[in-house]
């Protein structure tokens, strides 16, 4: 049996006049014990999704199952089982570190020496702080605290909103190390990031935008599935460049990534084509290569398409 | 239980390091209760009045005395030019003109009759109104004191004469703070419990603590518990001290049993815990919470009677006050502090406050869903 199970989920926001579609039937699967990224910009649904999968909102169609309880009917039981970090810091930022923790304990029915192992490897670092308040905390820290708060009660799945948004880039790489960890506890981690980057992290990624899923594979299997030839072009002028590179015929997509442009070209173009093009429009120190795809240039093609 | 005794100390936690809670709860109630009370008074002192005396003699003089011996007035401007004084009120130096025609004495002598004129300035009606009254009825005193000069009364006086002679009862000498001290402290207690509350609650929700305790096993009647009762304690802990400054600064001692008081606050607060709850329900931050919560405020103030009798009120406002729960405060209030009632005397009060209570808490949890 699956951990999650989303079947067509619907959320509208608005009443009749201005009604506001965030979720169009999402529909995913979420084995035991994967670690699974729901990838998409902001505003894409993710948040919807994540709050009615923990209880939080009812969905306005379809229905979803974690752990095999019902989202609407058995929320008293799910609420035991999972453990939800919102995107948003909200523990109390007037407690301190160690009275924010004990507190979720508390009224989960539980004490923190019951879990400690669980929680130790990343309690450990944030307890020389434990008497700070919340509030004073670094972000990363912050994110350290929110995750073993969901934790305290040893969640058998894990519901990450955005938990990088906003860290930096080495918090970043340890958090993910975090739930690498906890992953191999046997925990089902389902997560949510805005970052393409943090997908190949994942076992399993669906790339969500407006609301609907575009694609659902491994990280390597969507990267296989970009087919076309792609280019990384960088010259002295950027911003001309790629106004220049879309005017040209075969060139579908240009964009920036990192510090250069990617360019998405028919089959029948190839880089030195593309160098000579560049070099007649007069600009220099031109280089263009060809790339391995990426999962932003998948995201970029699905969503054209 | 046990998550419900970890919910408080929580809730203690935060309130005791909330330095802006602490000084609602500590500094408000001195401070209301040691300025409010002499600085709201229904007495109208230092009326400026201005004198416009065309007569120039000695009875003229010797009202104008009358008058500013009285200690009600302060003589402003004196001259013998209407238009002048006019000058006065228009610039609102003065407040009040009492024109004196120049064959006043003349006439008191020859006719046993005068008349005078007194223009008032009613840009503030209370002055307006209290002054004029005042200075008519110094004005009586003269005349009577005139005439018993002139006049040698018979032994029978000829008309029927009633006179009336008033004696106070519960507040024998009409002592204004005595009736206004309990009122104030009606309104410390009501702010606790009412807005505190609320806004603590809306607080969570701003904060979004309240989404991370969405999502644990805990009960709905375990968080609203919660809440609730650190700020019903905290209630009646305001009452305490307001009971005591109001018998340390104004030698109020409640003629009742203190206990009497207690008790019906216990259930008032209630009932206003309720409001603040349903307050919370209806809000999503925590300006909402203090714009709305302003709005009742002053609704519940001015129709509660604190400062206005609600005797004098229309129907409709009397009316209103059957359902404002700080008008039954009051009420209890003074008649404990002043008449001594006990329980029994104010069973009435603890009937109606127990059904605003239960409704108020019902409609409250009612519209308060857990679940978004």
């Amino acid at each position: 049996m699956s951990a999650i199970i989303a079947n067509n989920l619907v959320k509208t926001y608005g009443k009749k006049k201005d009604v506001m579609t965030a979720l169009h039937g999402i529909s995913f699967n979420v084995e035991k014990g994967e670690l699974f990224g729901i990838i998409g910009p902001d505003g894409a649904g993710k948040t919807s999704l994540f709050r009615i999968l923990t209880t939080l909102l009812l969905p306005d169609g379809g229905n979803a199952t974690v752990n095999g309880y019902d989202v609407v009917k058995d929320y008293r039981a799910i609420r035991q089982q999972v453990g939800y970090m919102p995107g948003r810091f909200s523990l109390y930022q007037d407690l301190t570190v160690a009275e924010n923790l004990e507190f979720f304990a508390t009224i989960f029915n539980t004490s923190i020496a019951e879990h400690y192992d669980l929680v130790r490897d990343i309690y450990v670092q944030i307890e020389p702080f434990k008497d700070r308040r919340a509030g004073k905390l670094s972000g990363g820290m912050k994110q350290k605290l929110a995750l073993c708060c969901a934790l305290i009660h040893e969640p058998s799945v894990l519901f990450l909103d955005e938990p990088t948004t906003g860290v930096d880039a080495v918090s970043r790489k340890e958090f993910w190390e975090m739930l690498r960890g906890l992953k191999e506890r046997g925990i089902t981690i389902l997560v949510s990031t805005p970052y393409m980057d943090e997908a190949s992290l994942c076992d399993r990624v669906a790339l969500i935008q407006n609301g609907g899923i575009m694609s659902i594979n491994s990280p390597e299997g969507i990267i296989a599935s970009f087919q076309k030839p792609l280019f990384a072009a960088r010259t002295s002028r950027m911003l001309n460049m790629q106004q220049d590179l879309l005017q040209l015929e075969g060139v579908e997509e240009c964009y920036l990534c990192g510090e250069y442009s990617h360019v998405v070209v028919k089959p029948a173009l190839d880089a030195a084509q593309l160098d000579s093009y560049l070099r007649n429009k007069g600009h220099e120190a031109v280089e263009v290569k060809p790339v391995a795809p990426n999962i932003e240039d998948c995201f970029m093609d699905l969503m054209k398409n | 239980m046990r998550t419900l005794k970890f919910l408080l100390q929580k809730e203690f936690r935060q309130v005791f390091r909330d330095p802006a809670i602490l000084r609602m709860i500590f500094i408000m109630p001195v401070i209301q209760l040691m300025i409010l009370p002499w600085a709201a008074d229904y007495e109208v002192k230092n009326i400026r009045l201005a004198v416009v005396d065309n007569n120039h003699s000695d009875y003229s003089r010797q009202l104008i005395s009358k008058v500013t011996s009285s200690g009600y007035f302060q003589l402003q401007h004196y001259s013998s030019s209407m238009q002048q004084a006019m000058q006065e009120i228009e610039a609102d130096k003065a407040d009040l003109v009492l024109e004196i025609p120049a064959h006043f004495s003349k006439d008191i002598v020859k006719e046993d009759e005068a008349s005078l004129m007194m223009s008032i300035n009613a840009i503030n009606g209370v002055k307006a109104n209290l002054g004029g009254a005042y200075l008519r009825s110094i004005i009586q005193d003269f005349n009577r004191e005139i005439r018993l000069r002139w006049i040698q009364f018979p032994r029978f006086n000829p008309e029927l004469n009633i006179e009336t002679t008033s004696s106070n009862w519960f507040n024998p000498h009409l002592n204004y703070r005595y009736f206004m001290v309990p009122g104030i402290l009606v309104v410390l207690v009501t702010m606790v419990g009412a807005f505190l509350t609320s806004m603590n609650i809306v607080r969570e929700k701003e904060i979004g603590t309240i989404e991370q305790i969405n999502v644990t096993p805990i009960h709905k009647y375990h968080f609203i518990l919660g809440k609730l009762i650190p700020f019903w304690v905290l209630g009646l802990f305001v009452l305490g001290i307001g009971l005591t400054i109001a018998r340390l600064v104004y030698g109020i001692v409640p003629v009742g049993n203190v206990a009497t008081i207690f008790c019906f606050a216990a259930l008032y607060l209630l009932a206003v815990l309720g409001l603040g709850l349903l307050i919370s329900t209806y809000t999503s931050s925590q300006q909402q919470a203090i714009l709305l919560s302003f709005f009742l405020m002053m609704v519940f103030i001015l129709l509660g009677g604190l400062y206005t009798s609600i005797d004098s009120m229309p129907a409709w406002a009397k009316a209103f006050t059957k359902i404002n729960p700080v008008s039954y405060f009051i009420e209890v209030m003074r008649m404990v502090v002043l008449k001594g009632s006990g329980l029994w005397d104010i069973r009435y009060h603890m009937l109606t406050m127990a059904g605003i209570a239960v409704v108020l808490n019902s409609w409250a949890i009612f519209s308060y869903r857990k679940r978004a």
